[in-house]
């Protein structure tokens, strides 16, 4: 069995694949050979890696993934990390038949490119529904009169940043929320402080920032520094990252951010232990177990099938029920719309609020308590 | 009245950290005339090499210039005399010399990313020092960025006493004026421009040790303390100290007021556009000599 995958190992992704894909790959792949493979029909078969560095250009995934399917011929592809290059490489797939498990592209468009592309699964939710998680946090709240109704916002303007701040105006101004502040700025910005500055001037009581993860630290820090308190603390990216509760201790408690975990799911738990067991280090709160979750619905498909027929694997994939890391999972139109909108940190831990029917949902802790001397 | 000085106060610290980060690029371009492009790879390995002293060893960063900056001397003294004197000596014009030195640098790149990758791997990093709010009026600061000031400062004050009053630092300067004239006068230029790319190297080092404190930064991230401390360099006139200084200390005050004033959004714009502005109007930058 060939399994092959490009992954920014270098340039300006390497930072979040080498967080989220890489550690769940290489976890995955040794597990799955200690148990002496995938078991297609009544024997076990190893996998066999084959990984190129995409070094984060798109134009490099597209030929790797060329490579690996006409060259190389691995048996199935594992996709890339992030957005821009899940979308990149979505046709080639499509073109091949190889089923593409998106768990690390976050996009509005993912429930189009579901019914386009068959074969294609976009695993991570969209900026709409990230959007949509805080107005259903925040609405109730303010009707309750436990906050009130202004936000300042600022946003990161590249892809994420964007796609999540367009999914929150709508949705917060839908929630009766009115914004004091909205402003974008570039890519890389290594001073927050002018742009928090103006942020916290009209006193609001819900700050969103949606951040790439060193401006979420930088972020974070500036308002922890200026005394900034507002009632709701929310950052993008980097905020379910190991990183920032290491780097912030106990002033991480009362964060908000996009995704989170159910903590006491033995399942989770254990996949913890197994993960920092095998990297060395956690996995992030967001994309991580779902990455892992991925990759045992691969497996799980294609032991069904029993051999390498990569139609039926995306047939089951479509269609069949998955024992995961992060529960029972069961595609919709291709989508996994059951997961975490939003996480909030919580007693040294970034438990999901909502869906707040979800198992292992947790309730807002408002308002965030104060910030603490570091 | 507050909120201006405010304005000051951040854009003043801002632009000393991009004074920090591309004092080395001048001494290495402006004297040396190596075009180092893998400039902003030695920012970052330094920043790592802080942060191992800071978690393994527990030596402060700050303690951490004492090893750092010597060690960024002999590693660049040495990458001078390996790959870049054959450079020198075959070079025909010093423009043959930019273009072999850039891709020589550009090859140094990758080696270096990927030598911090193979050790750290390619995730984020960042470690709390001295991360105290100190409240000055208008604005609330961390005393490490402040502290990365005062650095800044007496390093750049270090460096241009040495220029200015020193015979190595006359010679130095000679080299970075004219190094065909420099010769006549009986100062060897190849010695001279290995140790200005040496204290470049140094000064390169120093600035990662600093931002480190405070900046969030991961193995790939060097491109883009390069393309700063380029901007900066050639703003102020290549190798031309108080031309960086003066250069670096403008950009921090335009990038704030613009994010505090107009919108955050155009902090880049507003960067470029000077950096034309200053080009248009003297080409050699703002304390360059134009070349006849």
């Amino acid at each position: 069995m060939r399994i092959g995958y490009a992954v920014s190992k270098t340039g300006p992704n390497a930072g979040g694949a080498s967080i989220t894909t890489i550690p769940n790959y290489e976890l995955w792949v040794k597990e799955v050979n200690a148990a002496g493979g995938l078991r297609l029909g009544d024997r076990r078969v190893p996998i066999q890696v084959t990984e190129y560095d995409d070094r984060s250009l798109s134009e490099d995934c597209v030929r790797a993934v060329e490579r690996l399917i006409n060259q190389d011929r691995v048996d199935f592809v594992l996709s890339p990390w992030g957005t821009a290059l899940n979308l990149a490489v979505a046709p080639i797939f499509n073109r091949a038949g190889y089923p593409q498990l998106a768990a690390t592209a976050v996009t509005d468009r993912a429930p189009e490119l579901g019914r386009r592309w068959t074969n294609s699964f976009w695993m991570l939710g969209t900026g709409q529904g990230a959007g949509a998680g805080l107005a259903e946090v925040l609405g109730p709240l303010k009707q309750a009169g436990r906050i009130g109704d202004t936000v300042a916002l600022i946003s990161v303007s590249d892809g994420f940043g964007i796609e999540l701040a367009n999914g929150m105006r709508p949705a917060l101004q839908r929630a009766g929320f009115r914004l004091t502040y909205d402003r974008a700025y570039p890519v890389g910005t290594q001073d927050m402080a002018p742009i928090l500055a103006e942020a916290a001037r009209g006193n609001p009581d819900v700050f969103v920032a949606c951040s790439y993860s060193p401006d979420t630290l930088a972020i974070t820090e500036q308002a922890r520094v200026s005394g900034f308190n507002p009632k709701v603390f929310y950052t993008g990216v980097g905020t379910a990252f190991p990183l920032f509760k290491q780097r912030f201790g106990a002033n991480a408690e009362g964060v908000m951010g996009v995704s989170g975990v159910d903590a006491s799911s033995p399942r989770f738990q254990d996949y913890l232990r197994r993960h920092q067991a095998s990297a060395g280090r956690e996995p992030d709160r967001w994309a991580s177990a779902i990455t892992f979750a991925s990759l045992e619905m691969l497996q799980q498909a294609i032991e069904r099938v029993g051999r390498i027929d990569r139609a039926a694997v995306t047939r089951e994939l479509q269609t069949g029920s998955f024992e995961t890391v992060i529960g029972a999972v069961k595609l919709q139109n291709n989508l996994l719309t059951d997961l975490w909108q939003v996480g909030q940190w919580q007693d040294g831990e970034f438990y999901g609020l909502v869906p707040t029917n979800k198992a292992g949902a947790r309730q807002a802790m408002l308002p965030k308590p104060a910030w603490r001397a570091a | 009245m507050e909120a201006a000085a405010g304005t000051l106060i951040s854009g003043l610290v801002l632009g000393g950290m991009y004074v920090l980060v591309a004092m080395g690029l001048t001494l290495q371009y402006g004297v040396a005339r190596i075009m180092n492009l893998a400039y902003g790879e030695f920012v970052v390995a330094a920043a790592f090499a802080a942060l191992w002293l800071f978690s393994a060893v527990g030596l402060n960063p700050l303690l951490g210039l004492l090893l750092v900056m010597p060690a960024a001397f002999l590693v660049n003294l040495l990458v001078y005399g390996i790959l870049l004197a054959p450079l020198v000596r075959r070079a025909g014009s010093p423009a043959a010399l930019e273009s072999d030195s850039i891709l020589a640098t550009f090859g140094l790149l990758f080696v270096v990313q990927g030598v911090m990758l193979a050790a750290f791997g390619g995730a984020y990093q960042s470690y709390p020092y001295l991360s105290v709010p100190v409240t000055l009026p208008g604005a609330t600061v961390t005393a490490n960025r402040l502290v990365a000031l005062a650095f800044a400062a007496v390093i750049g004050g270090g460096v241009w006493l040495w220029l200015a009053h020193t015979r190595t630092g006359t010679a130095v300067r000679a080299v970075a004026v004219n190094p065909l004239a420099a010769q006549l006068v009986a100062i060897d230029v190849k010695r001279v421009a290995a140790l200005a790319f040496g204290a470049g190297g140094a000064l390169v080092a120093a600035g990662g040790v600093l931002v480190s404190m405070f900046l969030t930064f991961n193995a790939a991230m060097g491109v883009v303390f390069t393309m700063k401390a380029l901007v900066v360099v050639i703003m102020g006139g290549v190798g031309n100290l108080m031309g960086c200084l003066v250069a670096g200390l403008l950009l921090g005050l335009v990038e704030t007021a613009v994010a505090t004033w107009v919108d955050p959004g155009l902090t880049l714009a507003a960067t470029y556009a000077m950096f034309l502005a200053v080009l248009v109007a003297r080409p050699a930058g703002l304390f360059g000599r134009a070349a006849r």
